[in-house]
């Protein structure tokens, strides 16, 4: 049954790559090569181990447009999903389709371009060549590999050695179908973004990407897929927000290659939704690295949040540090999938991760799995998952003061909650994401 | 202001107060001593409310109301506090913000508006001076990484930014150093006013010495066996738990 389902729903999609592909701009054999690879693979369904708590495959039962829905969106929309003081350089995608009117770039460096994955492919298919596909895994990810075959526009960032982009980019994907479908006999949208940031030696650049897609419907799919390249010396910061994403189930996949002694911090904060998956593979692939995965998820009804991460310490003396907190209630799930190799070559690494989660109701439910896979004899590493209830001297305590039950609860989720916002090292963002968590606790 | 009546509680059916019977009246201070096991903390924990002990008979006014009606959050916004014999560390909670919150709804509870940020500042000041707590102090999280000293003061510290007029110190002289032990019952003397009155709950006379009761009360395999005057924890000190017992026994 599952078989037949997964055969034809993938099926459908590599006829959808034959009947669009002519139209697709340029990489037509790395296309081909990536579709032949997802219909090898296939949409997962639970007898993949990777994806055995998330069915991917119940996502697509039903037939999708491929082409992203053209929708008109006015300026002032929007100014409702700004951060404040940010100051960003506000990148807008409409359905996955850059928006050369609704984003505005300020204090842009001389030699940095931004621009929509589009423009890349068509005025610099070499510097795209010579990135595009190369970190992200066709071979084993059914959907890095559908979305390397369908890639058709996103956002491009390209920044020079020696350049320090001060102001964040903020990139904003709105999800929305707003109409009537216009094709009757498809449900939905499958919309695939492309990011493609190379980052040279010596620079820096900070990303925060959010998503709306509350106006939208939850037979929509966005899978995105991400590849940052970090120069040497680089210091590259990437804040996921998925806050108002109730329309659309959505997969990511965030795919960083660093040099020598780089940084890359990221971020995931989840907090409304339906369905998630996120999947983070980083290759400190130089000595000297820095890498620290953080997220934050905050579920309840049936929300569905699966968050899965790999370190891949290829090189000696990298350092890496993961912490991811999730609060759980009512019917929701949350998966925590942390795997870390060690390779034979990666002396003196330094690997910690940290998955700590809170169940508020008796329905919730959390699968934590850390991996540990170490080649390398001289390496300090550690994991740990805890799971638990709200502690209960602390909740009496702070009600013995006066505290409602309510208040006491938010004063300790938040606290909890707190450790993973501390990381965040644009202040602006920090204030507006403590904000929201505050917000979304009291729901 | 607080009337204990035939009060019979427990946890996880086990009986442990087996009628105690108490009357305090505003600004008086009340001690109860007793030896290890007699029921002292299961007291406290009951008039505080916590949920673990179940009340089996008897009951509880609290100027005039049922307090064992009350949610444990009620009955801190009606005017009882307890001083925790083990105050809990919750870290990521500042004590500020805590005490902000428990403030303001303590105001809305009696229809007061929040109070004024300026004004809280001062507050706050002014109290930590009381037991001798540094701002530093105030702004860690809530008993986080605290010394057992600065634990019992930051106790005292919150009894008097919260103004409670029945206060509950459960045992906190335990884990005191004599100097500590001063800046304790120092803090606590300068909250006594007719308004308000306290249960002061110990092992030993010592605290006494520094926070001179009203009453003294025994209390025996969860019931009062002797009342008295000062001189009773005075009595007790000399002649140890097993005089009482051998009077009881004899009765």
């Amino acid at each position: 049954m599952n078989v037949i389902e997964k055969m034809s729903s993938t099926e459908k999609l590599v006829s959808e790559f034959q009947r669009v592909k002519s139209s697709l701009k340029g990489f037509l054999s790395l296309r081909e090569k990536a579709i032949s690879e997802f219909e090898r693979v296939g949409i997962p369904n639970r007898k993949n181990e990777e994806w055995k708590y998330s069915d991917a495959s119940a996502l697509f039962k039903s037939e999708f447009n491929v082409e992203g829905l053209k929708l008109k969106v006015g300026k002032h929309d929007i100014d409702k999903f700004l951060v404040p003081n940010l100051n960003a350089s506000v990148v807008v995608l409409v359905n996955g389709i850059y928006s050369e009117e609704l984003s505005s770039l300020e204090n842009i460096p001389k030699g940095v371009v931004i621009s929509s994955f589009a423009q890349a492919l068509a005025e610099k298919p070499e510097i795209v060549a010579t990135h595009f596909s190369k970190y992200a895994d066709t071979t084993n990810d059914a959907f890095v590999a559908l979305n390397t075959a369908f890639a058709s526009d996103g956002v491009f960032i390209s920044v020079p050695d020696n350049t320090i982009v001060k102001n964040p980019i903020h990139i904003i994907n709105i999800i929305s179908v707003g109409l009537p479908l216009v094709k009757g006999d498809k449900e939905g949208f499958l919309i695939q973004p492309r990011f493609l940031f190379i980052i040279g030696n010596n620079s820096e650049l900070k990303i925060v990407e959010s998503f709306d897609a509350s106006s939208s419907q939850a037979k929509n799919v966005c899978n995105s897929v991400a590849e940052i390249s970090i120069g040497e010396k680089s210091k590259v910061q990437y804040y996921k927000l998925q806050n108002d994403c109730t329309g659309v189930h959505l997969i990511s996949s965030v795919n960083a290659h660093q040099q020598k002694e780089s940084h890359f911090d990221t971020n995931t904060i989840t907090l409304n939704g339906d369905w998630v998956r996120n999947n983070l593979n980083i290759v400190p692939d130089a000595e000297h690295c820095e890498t620290h995965l953080n997220g934050l998820f905050i579920t309840c009804g049936n929300q569905h949040v699966d968050n899965h991460t790999l370190l891949d310490h290829r090189k000696p003396n990298c350092e890496s540090n993961q912490l991811y907190k999730g609060i759980l209630d009512e019917k929701s799930i949350g998966i925590f999938n942390g795997k870390i190799f060690v390779r034979r070559d990666a002396q003196k690494t330094n690997a910690y991760q940290s998955s700590k989660n809170i169940l508020l109701s008796d329905d919730a439910t959390i699968n934590t799995k850390p991996q540990l896979e170490i080649y390398a004899d001289d390496v300090k590493c550690s994991h740990g998952s805890t799971t638990g209830q709200l502690n209960e001297d602390a909740m009496f305590y702070l009600r013995s003061r006066g505290l409602s039950e309510n208040s006491a609860r938010n004063l300790l989720l938040f606290a909890f909650a707190g450790d993973v916002i501390e990381e965040i090292q644009i202040e602006p963002l920090k204030i507006y994401l403590a904000e929201l968590v505050n917000q979304r606790l009291k729901k | 202001m607080l009337s204990i009546k035939n009060l019979h509680a427990g946890i996880e059916g086990k009986e442990i107060l087996n009628g105690i019977n108490l009357q305090i009246k505003a600004g008086e201070v009340h001690a109860i001593m007793g030896p290890n096991g007699s029921g002292k903390s299961t007291l406290s924990s009951v008039l505080a409310g916590r949920k673990e002990y179940n009340v089996t008979e008897g009951e509880v006014r609290f100027n005039g109301k049922d307090l064992l009606e009350m949610s444990p959050e009620d009955r801190a916004r009606e005017g009882l506090f307890l001083a925790f014999q083990y105050p809990v560390e919750i870290p990521g909670v500042s004590t500020i913000n805590f005490l902000k919150t428990a403030i303001n709804e303590l105001r809305a509870y009696k229809k007061l508006p929040p109070m004024e940020a300026k004004y809280f500042l001062k507050l706050m000041k002014e109290k930590q001076a009381l037991v001798e707590l540094t701002t530093s102090l105030a702004n860690r999280s809530v008993n986080e990484g605290f010394s057992g000293g600065e634990k019992k003061r930051n106790e005292v510290f919150q009894m008097a930014m919260l103004e409670p007029t029945l206060a509950i110190l459960d045992e906190t002289d335990s884990g005191l150093d004599i100097d500590a032990l001063k800046i304790v019952a120092n803090g606590v003397n300068k909250l006594r006013s007719k308004d308000r009155s306290f249960i002061v709950i110990t092992h030993y006379q010592r605290l006494l010495e520094y926070i001179v009761p009203d009453f003294v009360h025994v209390l025996f395999n969860g019931k009062i066996v002797k009342s008295g005057g000062k001189e009773l924890a005075l009595e007790l000190e000399a002649k140890g738990y097993d005089w009482v017992k051998k009077e009881i026994a004899a009765a």
